[in-house]
C-alpha cells in the first residue's frame, strides 16, 4: 500500500506565485523518505497541502488510499505533523499541549495520559511537563512538536526540518528515535537541510527544485550515481613540488593542503603509499563535501547559490 | 471519526477554553465585576435615586437586567474573538486544522467557551447586583433561555470577527464601533418610550434592544416590545451567524493559504 500518493499537484499562491508545478510523488507504507531541496523549492508547500494547511490549486493527494478531497477526516487521522515553524501555544504547559492534540484526534484522556508520558520520556521532556512551553530551549521545543505529532500514533509521520537548530548529540538521539519508530511500522517523510541526515536515515529520496521533482529514487542509487569524491589532505610539511599530484587529478590549495578528486573505485591505500614514497606525511583527511551535497549541486545545477552556503553550513555543523 | 471521537475532541476543546479563561482570570473575570459594581454604585445608587421610577420599577431594578445583558454580550464576543484570533496569531490553530475534528465541533467548542465565560460573568454580576437591590425573577424560563441564546449569538459573532481579523486592532473595531453603541442604545439605561416616536421606530431595528427587553421581561415582567419578536430575532441571527461561521471554516478563510 502507498502511504502517500501525490499526482500532478499544483499550487499557485494568492499573489500568483506558482510554488508547485505539477509534482508526482509516492511513498510506500513503512518507507523512510527524504524530501530535499533548496530554500523555497516547495517542500513546505507540499507538506502543507498534504496536511490541509494549504489549499491545492490542482492535482490529487491520497493518504493510505484516502483522497483528501473525498475523505479528508480519514486522511488527516493517519498523519502526524512536525511543522517547520513552532506552532504550539507559547502560554500553555508542555503536558496540556500533548493532551489537547491527543484529544483532537479522539484519543480518550486516560490513554492520552499514558502516551503523553511515554513520548515525553522518550524525548527527554518529562521533567519539563509542567513548564510553560515558552520557557523551553529551542531543541526542547522541536522535541515537543515531535511528541505532539506522535501522541495519536499516526501511520504517517511528516517532519519538516525537525532537527533545525538542534545540537549534534540531540540530533543523533532524535535519529535513533525516528529509526525506532520507523522500524515499528510508521512511515516517515522528512525534509532537511542537513544532507547527512537524509543519507543516514532515509531509504528513498525525492529532490525538488523550483516546484518540480527533479529526482525520485532510492538513496543507494542516488549515491552510486556519484563517482568522484574530493578528499582534503593536510600535510605535515609544505609541499614543494606539486607535480606528484597530477596522477590523482589533484591540486594544491595552500602550502600544506592538497585536494584530490578520486573515483569511488580508487583504493585509498594506493594513494597513501604514493604519498609516503614521496616523503609526504598526511596529518589529517576529510572529504570536502558530503557526496550527496555534491550530487545535489550537480542536479540542481547551481554553484554559488544559497545551496552552496547551505552545504557549507551542513559541513560546519558536522 | 466516530461520534465517540467527536465527543472527546469536543470535551478537549471546551476544557482548553475554560482553562484559558481561568489562567487569565484577571483579564477575563475581574474587569466586568469591577465595571458593573461601578455602574451599580454610580447609576443605580447615586444618580438612580434622583431619577425615580423607570418602567414602573426603581431605576436600580430597571438597569440590573440590562447590565447583566451588557456583560454577557461583551464577554461572549470578547472571549471567542480573542481566543480564536490568538490561536491564529500564535499559529496553534494549526493543531486543530490538521486534526480530523470536523468544523462544527471546532465551532461549538469555541462557542461553549464564550458561553462559559459570559454566563459565569452573568452570575457574578447578578450576585453583585444583589448587594444593591432585591431581584424577584418573574419568568425563570424566559430569563435563562434569553441569556443562553444571547451568549450563543455573540459567541458566534465573535467567531466571525476572529476569522476575518488579521491584526490585533481588527478584534476591537467591531466591539468599539458596532457592539458598544448598539448595546448602549439598546435600552439598558432607559425605556425606549422616553424617545420621540421616530427614534423609537429606529431603535426597533436594533436587535440588541429586543434581547435586553426580553431579558428584562424575564426578570421584572416589563418590556417595551413583544417577547415573541425578540425570540425570533435572536434565533434568526443565531442561524445566520452559525451558517456564516461554518462556511468560513469550510473555505478556510483567513486560516488556509
Ligand atoms: N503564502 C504564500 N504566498 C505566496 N508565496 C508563498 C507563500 N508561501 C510560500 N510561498 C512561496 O512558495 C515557494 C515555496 O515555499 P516553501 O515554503 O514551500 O519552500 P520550502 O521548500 O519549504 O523552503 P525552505 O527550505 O526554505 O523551508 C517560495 O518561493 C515561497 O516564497
Ligand atoms: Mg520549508
Amino acid at each position: 500500500m502507498t502511504a502517500l500518493s501525490i499526482r500532478n499537484l499544483t499550487k499557485v499562491y494568492a499573489n500568483g506565485f506558482q510554488a508547485l508545478k505539477g509534482i508526482d510523488l509516492d511513498v510506500a507504507e513503512g518507507g523512510f523518505y527524504a524530501l530535499l531541496g533548496p530554500n523555497g523549492a516547495g517542500k513546505s508547500t507540499t507538506i502543507g497541502i498534504v496536511t490541509s494547511l494549504v489549499n491545492k490549486t490542482a492535482g490529487s493527494v491520497k493518504v493510505f488510499g484516502h483522497d483528501i478531497d473525498q475523505e479528508l477526516e480519514q486522511a488527516k487521522a493517519c498523519i502526524g505533523l512536525v511543522p517547520q515553524e513552532l506552532n504550539f501555544n507559547q502560554f500553555e504547559e508542555v503536558l496540556p499541549i500533548i493532551l489537547n492534540q491527543a484529544g483532537y484526534y479522539g484519543v480518550p484522556r486516560k490513554i492520552a495520559l499514558e502516551r503523553a508520558e511515554f513520548y515525553l520520556r522518550k524525548l527527554d521532556l518529562w521533567d519539563q511537563r509542567e513548564l510553560m512551553s515558552q520557557r523551553l530551549s529551542g531543541g526542547m521545543k522541536r522535541r515537543l512538536m515531535i511528541a505532539r505529532a506522535l501522541v495519536h500514533e499516526p501511520r504517517l509521520l511528516i517532519l519538516d526540518e525537525p532537527t533545525a537548530g538542534v545540537d549534534l548529540e540531540i540530533r543523533r538521539s532524535m535519529w535513533k528515535f525516528l529509526r525506532e519508530i520507523n522500524a515499528q511500522g510508521t512511515t516517515i517523510i522528512l525534509t532537511t537541510h542537513y544532507l547527512e541526515e537524509a543519507e543516514t536515515l532515509c531509504r528513498n529520496v525525492g529532490i525538488i527544485n523550483n516546484g518540480e521533482i527533479i529526482k525520485n529514487t532510492d538513496m543507494k542509487t542516488l549515491l552510486s550515481e556519484l563517482d568522484v569524491e574530493t578528499f582534503v589532505l593536510m600535510l605535515r610539511q609544505p609541499l614543494q613540488d606539486n607535480s606528484i599530484l597530477s596522477p590523482f587529478n589533484g591540486r594544491q590549495t595552500d602550502e600544506n593542503t592538497i585536494e584530490l578528486d578520486l573515483p569511488r573505485s580508487e583504493s585509498l591505500n594506493r594513494i597513501f603509499q604514493q604519498l609516503s614514497a614521496n616523503n609526504l606525511e598526511v596529518v589529517s583527511v576529510r572529504t570536502r563535501e558530503n557526496p550527496l551535497e555534491a550530487l545535489f549541486m550537480g542536479l540542481v545545477g547551481i554553484e554559488e547559490t544559497p545551496l552552496a552556503a547551505l552545504s557549507e553550513a551542513a559541513g560546519a555543523a558536522r | 471519526m466516530k461520534l465517540a471521537s467527536y465527543r472527546v475532541a469536543f470535551h478537549t476543546l471546551v476544557h482548553k477554553e475554560i482553562m484559558r479563561i481561568m489562567r487569565i482570570w484577571v483579564q477575563t473575570l475581574v474587569p466586568p465585576a469591577i465595571t458593573m459594581t461601578l455602574y451599580f454604585v454610580i447609576f443605580g445608587n447615586l444618580i438612580g435615586s434622583r431619577i425615580g421610577q423607570m418602567g414602573g420599577h426603581s431605576y436600580m431594578e430597571y438597569i440590573v437586567p440590562g447590565l447583566i445583558m451588557l456583560s454577557v454580550i461583551t464577554n461572549a464576543y470578547a472571549n471567542v474573538v480573542t481566543s480564536f484570533f490568538g490561536a491564529k496569531f500564535g499559529k496553534h490553530i494549526e493543531e486543530l486544522l490538521i486534526s480530523p475534528v470536523p468544523n462544527w465541533v471546532i465551532l461549538w467548542g469555541y462557542v461553549l467557551g464564550g458561553m462559559a465565560r459570559s454566563l459565569a460573568i452573568g452570575v457574578i454580576v447578578t450576585i453583585i447586583s444583589l448587594f444593591f437591590t432585591r431581584l424577584q425573577v418573574q419568568h425563570w424560563g424566559i430569563t435563562i433561555s434569553v441569556l443562553i441564546l444571547t451568549s450563543i449569538l455573540f459567541s458566534l459573532a465573535g467567531f466571525v470577527n476572529a476569522v476575518f481579523a488579521q491584526k490585533f486592532d481588527d478584534i476591537s473595531i467591531v466591539p468599539t464601533f458596532v457592539l458598544t453603541p448598539l448595546t448602549y442604545l439598546g435600552g439598558i439605561f432607559y425605556s425606549v418610550q422616553l424617545l420621540p416616536e421616530f427614534w423609537q421606530k429606529v431603535s426597533m431595528l436594533n436587535p440588541i434592544l429586543h434581547m435586553v427587553n426580553a431579558f428584562r421581561y424575564g426578570i421584572l415582567g416589563v418590556s417595551d416590545i413583544p417577547i415573541a419578536t425578540a425570540y425570533s430575532i435572536i434565533c434568526i441571527f443565531i442561524v445566520l451567524f452559525y451558517c456564516i461561521c461554518l462556511r468560513l471554516l469550510q473555505r478556510g478563510v483567513g486560516l488556509r493559504t
